[in-house]
């Protein structure tokens, strides 16, 4: 039976680029189906009806969504380059850096520094400096988090690698700075030029514009307060 | 060689209930450490130095850190015992989903019924019961998540059933008139003993949150 693999996403969303990057780095095909948030698809409520984001994976018929879910399912369905390590406590660190990713960098960075100015921002600085040293001390003696090649928490981690020169475009100010973090800017320089990865950035000059937007509304917003 | 399992752990923690039920469901030994969160030990600070927070599960040594990863972790290497994650990919990411929502949305809003009040606490209160109906009609007429026996929602759902009485009566309002399947799933739970062992005694919750919120300027 042929397989049936779909998977929702949109341009931009960096959350559906790690399914992106795992399917290839897997060799599966898929079909893609690009979703306008402002107006989801029904396919979409009923595929993702308690969270209703992408990205959703659906294979033959069965959804399945939240990106880091989605990257163990794809793993554990097609055995071949696994992103996790075999031994479970390996496992287990992996799964908390990619939770911390999520958690701490992710939202320091977006929410904190990107997101705010002035005295606001200069705190979530100093918050995300601290969370981005222990990513930088993750990495020592290591080409890729996931070793000599790249694995699920490269994948988890891999917005940084596209999205923090664009943060920095639009805000104006250095968020990863080559020589308090040397080990973690090398691996997102290595990270970007990988041949599955580099192809499938979303067009810059987009990501630009819909940041400035984003971060102009969002900063409206606080002011008007 | 004999495992050395240490769990650190703060009593009241609905997290470190979980680590506590799937160690009991695993029949391990281990040493519980109780730790003073407002005086944190030096092991704790170097055993989760990231986070500094519980439970930190410590196993010969090696430190494992978030509850819902040292669960998995428990289950991956006492894999032969009483499992709680499906062998299926599909069933196990449904499993890992919805274990992810309770994370996602419970604690906070729990949090905003205890230590909040007015408009902010109704909110809260309204969430807090959407998300329960849901989790309620994912549990559906199985007599738990993990079916026929416990299972990965199960442990990480469970354990916020003995702040439910807090919850309630800070709240004003009852759970299992709201989720009566819910509840009914609770006490079948704590039925067995790696569950009824594990949950402190919701009275004793709601005695720890009333300190909390007279400290907080709450009461």
């Amino acid at each position: 039976m042929a397989e049936e693999l779909k998977l929702f996403r949109t341009w931009s969303s960096v959350f559906a680029l790690r399914i992106v990057w795992a399917l290839k780095i897997k060799g599966v095909e898929y079909e893609t189906i690009f979703e306008d948030l402002s107006n989801k698809s029904p396919s979409l409520l009923q595929y993702n009806p308690v969270h209703k984001k992408v990205p959703v994976l659906v294979h033959n018929g069965k959804p399945i969504a939240e990106s880091l879910v989605i990257l163990e399912y794809i793993d554990e369905t097609w055995r071949e380059t696994p992103l996790l390590p075999e031994d479970p406590y390996e496992r287990a660190m992996a799964r908390f850096w990619a939770k911390f990713g999520d958690d701490k960098v992710l939202t320091s960075i977006v929410w904190g520094v990107f997101f705010k100015e002035g005295k606001e921002q200069e705190e979530a600085m100093l918050e995300a400096m601290e969370h981005l040293q222990f990513l930088e001390d993750e990495l020592k003696g290591k080409r890729f988090f996931g070793g000599e090649r790249i694995g699920f928490v490269d994948l988890a981690l891999g917005w940084l690698a596209n999205m923090i020169s664009i943060f920095e475009e639009v805000a104006g100010l250095k968020m990863v700075d080559e020589d308090k973090f040397p080990l973690l800017a090398a691996w997102m320089q290595e990270f970007a030029d990988s041949p599955i990865i580099k192809d499938n950035w979303p067009p810059r000059d987009k990501m630009i514009a819909k940041f400035q937007a984003l971060r102009d509304a969002k900063l409206a917003a606080a002011a008007s307060k | 060689m004999a495992d050395e399992i240490i769990l650190l752990d703060f009593w009241p923690s609905m997290f470190g209930m979980r680590v506590r039920v799937a160690l009991a469901e695993k029949g391990l030994k281990y040493e519980y450490r109780q730790e003073d969160l407002r005086n944190k030990s030096p092991l704790l600070l170097e055993m989760n130095p990231v986070h500094k927070k519980i439970p930190v599960l410590i196993h010969n040594g090696k430190p494992i850190c978030e509850s819902l990863i040292i669960v998995q972790y428990i289950d991956e290497v006492w894999k032969d015992k009483s499992p709680l994650l499906p062998s299926d990919p599909y069933q196990r990411a449904q499993a890992r989903f919805w274990a992810d929502y309770v994370d996602k949305k419970l604690y906070e809003l729990g949090g905003k019924i205890w230590s909040t009040k007015g408009e902010e606490q109704e909110t809260g209160k309204k969430e807090f019961i959407e998300c329960l109906k849901l989790l309620e009609g994912e549990l559906g007429e199985k007599p738990y998540f993990g079916g026929e026996k416990i299972g990965f929602v199960d442990v990480a759902l469970v354990t916020f059933s003995c702040w439910f009485y807090a919850y309630e009566t800070f709240g004003n309002f009852s759970i299992e008139a709201e989720c009566p399947k819910l509840i009914a799933w609770t006490k079948r739970c704590m039925e067995k003993e790696s569950v009824s062992s594990s949950l402190e005694d919701p009275h004793k919750v709601h005695g720890f949150i009333m300190g909390m919120r007279k400290r907080f300027g709450i009461e």
